[in-house]
């Protein structure tokens, strides 16, 4: 039995409907085809009805559907399962909520990173929910560097809620864990791949976010904060995260008219999870194309590049400069 | 008869010949309740005479104290913020900053400046926690990505000031990539081979330790300050038991590997000068 979100209900119902028709098909000689036929039909409309309409809070729902697929599952489709995960950040320990290794893609070399949550309760756990510790993010590093060592691109698979804020977390450095990833993948020689393939929560999600190309899919949502914890501390409530959810500008469209990311990933009809093949086909395609691309760009040109383009993110105005005393009196604080 | 029959003459000066202590002549310190004149704190350069204790202060305070002669160049002084997602939360991200801007007399959350630092040139960017919690929106990222280009252009060492909540949620992702932005540019530097010196003060937490505040060649902090990524709240309530005590400080931070060194106020100067002198030679 599939999982519906709160506003899937019209959907839960018709196929309630169509399940029961179906049985009374099986047990009674009543053709039943047309009606059949008919709530097919209906279901298929108010599913695209309503996935074209999607609010921001809808589609952040969307991005945690506990049946979406997540990292593991991506990787093992696009490589054919010829996929070898390496673990260990070679310094204290092996990071489960961060996974990554080589993947042969068509025969080519590609080295996967990305966030791994659970998916189920007892797994959940030991994905520790998909937030890193800093160890994940060395972990994330040390495979970037063996990937440049022998020139093969980087592709990571972003779906977190936001780095681990645990005492060894903070004890290991979590904030110089992500800065470091931040300034290291600027400079990486090979080309690199960020697609956001659920929660892009923060400094978490942008600890292996530096890249080349920065796609979302549709139904993903990234930002400074989550739409809760932004309630939580604007509103002192978590009551408004839909209004949070509206004010971030947190949907892959919003984002893509922002400039601040490169390109957005239709999902299937229903979401990412209505058709595992057919997401994990499109992500194949799209990682091809922009690979294809960079790969013919000279390193240096491609660093450059990278830089040049979170450089320019951001909205500033100029006001005309007033002249200002600099000459400072010691003022009382 | 009555028990109580004053005998001297009640008080007849009238209010405004009251000889009043004027506002702001003392200082009292938070932390040990000693009191001291206000000049004589800001002499000490705003820490207590008595425990120690590092007042926060602003980038006016810094630049006064660090640059020589209180001589120095302020860089992108004219950018303040839009609002690029129309913000609104209880109140309008537009007021908030009008209200800020008047509450301080400052533009936003950071101020770039170059000039000598014991006649060796600098550029220093220090942050302003009085503006918004010295959040890090596009105009901070902007300045000091400016301020980067300027060591770059002129091969002069990078210093900058921390002292923030972290990122400025009312411009949500704009704000999220400053933190790429202020790393890029930090990466440039570093590859041009031309130091950086990260001073950490309280507080420094959330997306500014997770970029440019934790990137120094040296990062060096004043005594007792606040530096963490998550909040010491939040740290709790993951947790769900009290910290260990001295959690987070810049002691703790030192002693875990994050710091090269701590060094009180009033020899920030100096130690800065002699860090950036053996860089040189």
């Amino acid at each position: 039995m599939p999982t519906f979100l709160d506003f899937e209900q019209p959907i839960a119902d018709l196929i309630d409907q169509l399940e029961q028709a179906k049985s009374i098909e099986e047990k009674s000689e009543v053709n039943v085809k047309t009606t059949i036929k008919e709530l097919e039909r209906k279901i298929r409309n108010t599913t695209k009805e309503l996935y074209e309409n999607l609010t921001p809070w809808q589609r952040v729902q969307v991005s945690r559907h506990p049946d979406r697929p997540y990292t593991l599952s991506y990787i093992e489709a696009i490589t054919g399962g010829e996929f070898q995960e390496l673990h260990g950040d070679r310094n204290v320990k092996d990071d489960k909520a961060m996974v990554g290794g080589f993947g042969a893609v068509d025969g080519e070399t590609v080295m996967f990173i990305g966030q791994q949550k659970g998916i189920n309760t007892k797994m959940r756990q030991y994905r520790n929910f998909g937030m890193p510790n800093p160890e994940g993010y060395r972990k994330a590093l040390r495979l970037m560097k063996l990937a440049e060592k022998f020139n093969k691109p980087v592709v990571t698979f972003i779906d977190t809620p936001g780095a681990f804020p645990g005492l060894e977390a903070e004890e290991r450095g979590q904030g110089e864990a992500i800065a470091r990833n931040l300034l290291e993948m600027s400079q990486l020689q090979v080309p690199i791949i960020c697609i956001v393939i659920g929660e892009g929560a923060s400094g978490g999600a942008l600890g292996i976010g530096v890249g080349d190309k920065v796609l979302m899919l549709e139904n993903t949502w990234y930002s400074v904060i989550s739409p809760e914890s932004c309630s939580s501390i604007l509103w002192r409530s978590w009551e408004q995260k839909e209004l949070a959810a509206s004010a971030l500008k947190l949907t892959a469209k919003d984002m893509l008219a922002n400039k601040l990311i490169d390109g957005i990933i239709k999902e299937p009809l229903g979401g990412a999870h209505a058709n595992p093949l057919e997401i994990f086909e499109r992500v194949k395609v799209e990682i091809q194309k922009h690979l294809g691309k960079l790969k013919e760009m000279d390193s240096e040109k491609r660093i450059e590049r990278r830089i040049k383009k979170f450089s320019t993110m951001g909205h500033y105005e100029t006001i005309e400069t007033v002249h200002v005393p600099v000459e400072d009196t010691g003022s009382e604080v | 008869m009555g028990w109580f029959k004053r005998i001297k003459e009640n008080i007849k000066t009238p209010t405004r010949e009251k000889r009043e202590t004027p506002e702001g002549l003392w200082y009292k310190c938070p932390k040990c309740k000693h009191v001291m004149s206000s000049e004589d704190h800001s002499a000490n350069l705003w820490v207590c005479e008595n425990c120690g204790y590092h007042e926060r202060i602003g980038s006016y305070e810094y630049f006064s104290f660090l640059f020589d002669n209180r001589e120095y160049v302020e860089l992108a002084s004219d950018l303040i913020s839009g609002d690029p997602l129309k913000f609104r939360d209880t109140k309008n991200y537009v007021d908030r900053l009008e209200a800020s801007r008047k509450k301080t007399g400052l533009k936003d959350a950071v101020r770039i400046a170059t000039g000598l630092l014991n006649e060796q040139e600098v550029v220093i960017g220090a942050m302003d926690f009085s503006f918004i919690g010295g959040s890090m929106g596009s105009v901070v990222g902007e300045k000091l990505a400016r301020g980067i280009d300027h060591s770059l252009k002129h091969n002069v060492p990078f210093i900058s000031i921390s002292k923030s909540g972290g990122a400025r949620m009312m411009e949500a992702a704009f704000s999220l990539m400053q933190m790429a932005k202020t790393s890029a540019k930090l990466s440039m530097l570093a590859k041009a081979k031309i130091p950086y010196i990260s001073i950490l003060t309280d507080p420094t937490t959330g997306g500014i330790t997770a970029s440019f505040a934790m990137l120094g060649d040296l990062n060096i902090a004043e005594p007792g300050a606040l530096i963490g990524f998550a909040g010491p709240r939040v740290v709790k309530e993951t947790i769900g038991k009290d910290l260990p005590e001295g959690f987070q400080t810049s002691e703790f931070l030192l002693e875990h590997g994050f710091l090269d060194y701590i060094v009180a106020r009033k020899e920030l100067k100096s130690k800065l000068a002699l860090s950036l002198k053996l860089f040189k030679h």
